[in-house]
């Protein structure tokens, strides 16, 4: 898949959920990622460097790959 | 049934808790407090001869021809106009009555033509009934006086004729434009024998007036006066069946009125519970694409898209269709295929198809064309009050006192709903608009919003958030609703964030551009004006925050206690005729029907069992991953009914790119989009006029389509075709109609638990959740308690989207649809609806006209960082400077060859709603107008079926 695209999306989830507070957003992140993304997608993100991520998407990634 | 026409009472119904018992014609009835002795005579089986009243406008008492005597009073009072009294005792049928209606009768005998024969009216006209029922035998007064004989027929409209020789001015058909519609194009023009009836100006006709053509004129015209040219081609239907509209997401119910399998009118059904008797241009009279010739009425394949399309018969399409698909799974897995069900087809065909993608090709990658519309909503209303819909029925606007209509434009995409809200606002219900543009709402004959706030397109979130903080800081808000209703934890947290003076009207109105003195009255008015209902749009979904503008309206409903009861509530309005329902039957990728999450193993099992399969646990691919994975080579098939995503999604170029990467695109539709010029397999379709099911409308009311002509593609409806498919991969369905289909769907979801075909038949509509909970539906959601239990508040701010305007693209394009179009004009561009249409215009300010040297008219390329294409600009101050506007119905336009994939951040909803974009003359087509033009007629070659 499109890694930039995936990052785009990612760091856009993150940024509408940022106003909930770090931690809260990290959660709701990653909630997001396992429900709505398709597994290409997470597979995807999860085997690129993340570098292009912001960091509640980054930490949201990281527990998605625990 | 056979043809009949639909029960008339003269004057319309009354609601009242009093009661009143009266004798007529020596008959007991009891009826409710303001009812008028026409209709009380009426619902006890009698019948007053009466010419100008009918019972959906108001009573107006000029044609004397329902006089009634009443024991104890003077003279003879019309009965349109008299409203029941206790023990009134009322005589319908004397012999001084008999006497005085059969001089009336003459007098408008005397000035009409004697050609019932010959007229397209005869055996279908009251006139001629009412000439009948009072024994007219001969006009005393001759024919060689002043008479109308002479006057000229108005054939401007391409649907109906105004011949005003045979008006009697009963004025019905203005009254009906009055009071039904709401459009106020007619009136009654000169006095006593020059009265006639006009639309518009004087030197306007049907055509150039300010007529919507919505039909209820003609409707409501006793004689041949206004009718249907069909009717005058065709001659007067012999049998009629109730059947629901096929275009937007109002449902609105008609009598299909045939003669053998013709169709020769659709007329708007008075028991309709949608539409109340009322319907607008498209449901109407914009249904002559059913019979085009573009229609495919052969299934089609190619191996490559270079190729000519070969008719082949349905076998040998569906085992070429199913080889393919099989291989392709063999290769490439399950997740490689995927399908994509639509909003147009009914509940029963999306179910299937849905069906097949997850249960045949084993994947969850099933979307629909909700993604681009009302995903936003799904998301939004879910989280916040537990249901993905709608909270009201359409009755229940009759008792707001407030309505906020938000990036909605009801009198072209909704437009019966519309003549609804404009009644109440005439009523006295207060407007409160906000949207980019001047919609018609804003300020039309007899309406007037409160307060119109011009927002900057994509400021949404900011906007609300701004009446949030005015009614919190102002102690606005209802906290005793919200102690019992809502988690109070969740409140305070909301009510501290928008309270922050950054999210004030004056602090927001920078990136708003409403004036924060405007945005604080109707915040108040909101709050405190009563009843408060929202409606709202595809302005307010296809944004960036579309999920976070629904969550922040539903904050709003909750924060002010307008939801749970009548008048209030969050209501969207659905762009498709079956949003609602393709939602429900599990069209997403993440949720199985009745939106239960695919890793939700209890769900799962509960399918597995029935469908005898093993399902997918993980999500499926939305709509624009399907396409980023093709274009990557992970996806490879893709089912697509009943829509055109070439035309509809956004960004042009990338859906072409993923269509053309994939091995094999099955586009099961009406005609050759322009999807299907990336097509490997064509499957005609059938209309609604030639299939059975449901739709699920805005206000969630299940409701019958019925077939009246049998399907043309040979005779198989859109489930057949699909279980035709299923079937040719060896799934061994053996569904043998389309009630079946609907058990299957009672048997697993919840909420659809109490709905069968032999229920809707009995009782007309059912509006969900149908359940034991709820056995005869639920009109009103949350009227006890959320479905989730406590209302949850969810903090939203205002994120600015990734697209930024700049001296490259310093204006802001926002896409939308107007009253005689319909989506990617498929339908409606192959009807007479292109007079009003014809083209793809942009609107622009005058300011940014004059900025550029552009007039009215002037050919423009219109671009954006995604593509360029060309159309004609209209000068209008409608919008706002930096701001234009563009509708997409016709695919040479094609204007989502401009706008982005820049989508909401929860649902991957477009941003179609703002677009960077510039403006300059031009003096051409594009480079891609001309390209796609090309390709599109080099795709839609046919090789003809050799002969045998």
């Amino acid at each position: 898949m499109m890694l930039d695209r995936l990052n785009q999306m990612a760091n856009q989830i993150a940024r509408n959920l940022a106003m909930q507070g770090e931690a809260k957003a990290v959660d709701a992140t990653y909630q997001h990622l396992k429900d709505f993304w398709d597994p290409r997608m997470k597979a995807a993100i999860l085997a690129s460097d993340r570098a292009g991520l912001d960091p509640i998407a980054r930490a949201a990634v990281d527990r998605l790959a625990a | 049934m056979g043809y009949e026409p639909q029960t008339e009472f003269g004057t319309p119904e009354v609601l009242s808790d009093v009661a009143v018992t009266l004798t007529i014609d020596g008959r007991q009835v009891t009826v409710p407090a303001g009812t008028s002795v026409m209709r009380a005579a009426g619902s006890c089986g009698g019948s007053i001869p009466s010419l100008c009243a009918t019972d959906s406008v108001e009573a107006f008492g000029s044609c004397r021809m329902c006089l009634v005597e009443i024991e104890g009073a003077r003279g003879l009072p019309a009965s349109c106009t008299t409203p029941v009294a206790e023990g009134m005792v009322v005589h319908t049928q004397t012999e001084r009555l008999a006497r005085v209606r059969k001089g009336v009768m003459e007098l408008y005998i005397s000035d009409h033509p004697l050609d019932c024969l010959t007229c397209s009216a005869n055996n279908d006209c009251e006139l001629q009934d009412t000439a009948a029922e009072v024994g007219l035998r001969d006009v005393r007064y001759g024919y060689d006086g002043a008479n109308h004989l002479g006057a000229a027929i108005d054939a401007s409209n391409p649907y109906f004729d105004f011949d005003p020789s045979k008006c009697i001015a009963c004025s019905r058909c203005v009254r009906a434009c009055d009071e039904v519609q709401g459009t106020l194009a007619l009136t009654i023009d000169g006095r006593g024998f020059a009265s006639k009836v006009s639309a518009g100006q004087a030197d306007d006709n049907f055509l150039s007036s300010e007529c919507v053509s919505c039909g209820a004129c003609v409707a409501a015209c006793p004689t041949a006066t206004l009718q249907e040219k069909a009717v005058k081609e065709l001659g007067k239907p012999e049998r009629a069946v109730i059947t629901t509209c096929a275009y937007c997401g109002v449902g609105c119910t008609f009598r299909a009125e045939m003669k053998g399998e013709q169709l020769v009118r659709m007329v708007p059904w008075k028991d309709g519970k949608a539409n109340r008797g009322h319907s607008c241009v498209k449901g109407r009279f914009a249904w002559g694409y059913a019979n085009h010739q573009d229609r495919i009425l052969s299934p089609m394949i190619r191996d490559s898209i270079e190729d000519p399309w070969r008719e082949v018969s349905w076998d040998e399409a569906l085992t070429f269709t199913a080889g393919k698909l099989n291989a392709i799974k063999a290769q490439y897995g399950a997740r490689a295929l995927g399908g994509i069900t639509s909003s147009r087809c009914t509940n029963e065909e999306v179910w299937l198809v849905q069906k097949l993608i997850r249960s045949g090709f084993g994947s969850n990658n099933v979307d629909t064309c909700a993604r681009v519309c009302h995903s936003p909503t799904g998301y939004g209303l879910s989280k916040t009050f537990g249901t993905s819909a709608g909270t009201q029925d359409f009755d229940s606007v009759m008792d707001a006192d407030v309505v906020l209509v938000i990036g909605a434009n009801p009198t072209d995409g909704h437009p019966v709903f519309a003549s609804r809200l404009k009644r109440r606002l005439r009523q006295g219900a207060k407007l409160i608009v906000i949207d980019p543009r001047r919609i018609d709402l804003v300020r039309s004959p007899h309406i007037e919003a409160a307060h119109h706030l011009a927002l900057q397109p994509g400021t949404n979130v900011a906007v609300l958030t701004a009446i949030a903080h005015v009614i919190v800081t102002e102690g606005l808000a209802d906290e005793a609703f919200v102690r019992e209703r809502c988690d109070l934890d969740e409140y305070q947290d909301w009510a501290r964030f928008v309270s922050d003076q950054r999210h004030s009207p004056e602090a927001l109105e920078a990136v708003t551009r409403v004036p924060a003195a405007e945005l604080r009255a109707a915040a108040r008015l909101y709050a405190t004006g009563g009843n408060g209902a929202i409606y709202y749009g595809l302005g307010v979904t296809e944004h960036s925050q579309g999920s976070s503008t629904v969550i922040a309206i539903a904050n709003l409903a909750m924060a002010t206690g307008n939801i749970g009861r009548r008048g209030v509530g969050v209501n969207p309005l659905r762009g498709q005729n079956n949003v609602q329902g393709s939602c429900d039957m599990g069209s997403f990728p993440h949720e199985l029907p009745g939106y239960r999450h695919i890793s939700d193993s209890a769900t799962r099992e509960l399918f597995e069992h029935d469908w005898g399969v093993a399902l997918d646990a993980e999500p499926g691919l939305r709509i624009p991953n399907m396409l980023d994975a093709a274009i990557d080579g992970s996806f490879r098939a893709l089912y697509v009914q009943g829509e055109d995503i070439l035309q509809s999604d956004p960004n042009t170029h990338h859906v072409a790119a993923g269509l053309k990467a994939m091995d094999c695109v099955i586009v099961h539709d009406l005609f050759l989009n322009e999807t299907a010029n990336y097509a490997h397999v064509f499957l005609p379709g059938s209309t609604f006029l030639e299939k059975t099911g449901t739709f699920t409308n805005a206000e969630r009311r299940i409701q019958m389509v019925r077939k009246v002509m049998e399907p043309a593609n040979g005779g198989l409806e859109d489930w057949q075709v699909t279980q035709a498919l299923a079937n040719a991969m060896g799934l061994g369905w053996t569904y043998s109609d389309a009630g079946e289909i609907m058990d299957e769907i009672a048997r697993l979801t919840p909420s659809f638990a109490g709905v069968s075909h032999a229920r809707l038949d009995a009782e007309g509509s059912l509006q969900w959740p149908v359940n034991a909970a709820h056995p005869d539906g639920s009109p009103i959601m949350h009227e006890d308690g959320f479905v989730r239990g406590k209302g949850k508040f969810i903090v939203t701010d205002y994120v600015p989207t990734d697209e930024k305007t700049g001296p490259r693209f310093p204006l802001l394009l926002t896409t939308g649809r107007i009253l005689s179009q319909y989506n990617v004009g498929a339908q409606t561009r192959r009807t007479e609806n292109t007079v009003w249409h014809p083209e793809d215009l942009l609107e622009m300010h005058p300011t940014d006209a004059e900025n550029r040297g552009l007039n009215d008219g002037d050919w423009v390329k219109l671009t954006s960082r995604t593509g360029e294409t060309t159309l004609r600009v209209t000068v209008t101050d409608r919008v706002a400077p930096g701001v234009v506007y563009t509708t997409f119905h016709h695919p040479a336009t094609q204007a989502n060859v401009v706008t982005t994939e820049f989508s909401d951040w929860a649902t991957n909803c477009p941003e179609y709603k703002v677009t960077a974009v510039q403006v300059m003359p031009s003096n051409g087509p594009s480079e891609w107008q001309e390209t796609y033009a090309s390709w599109s007629e080099k795709s839609r070659r046919i090789t003809p079926v050799a002969a045998e």
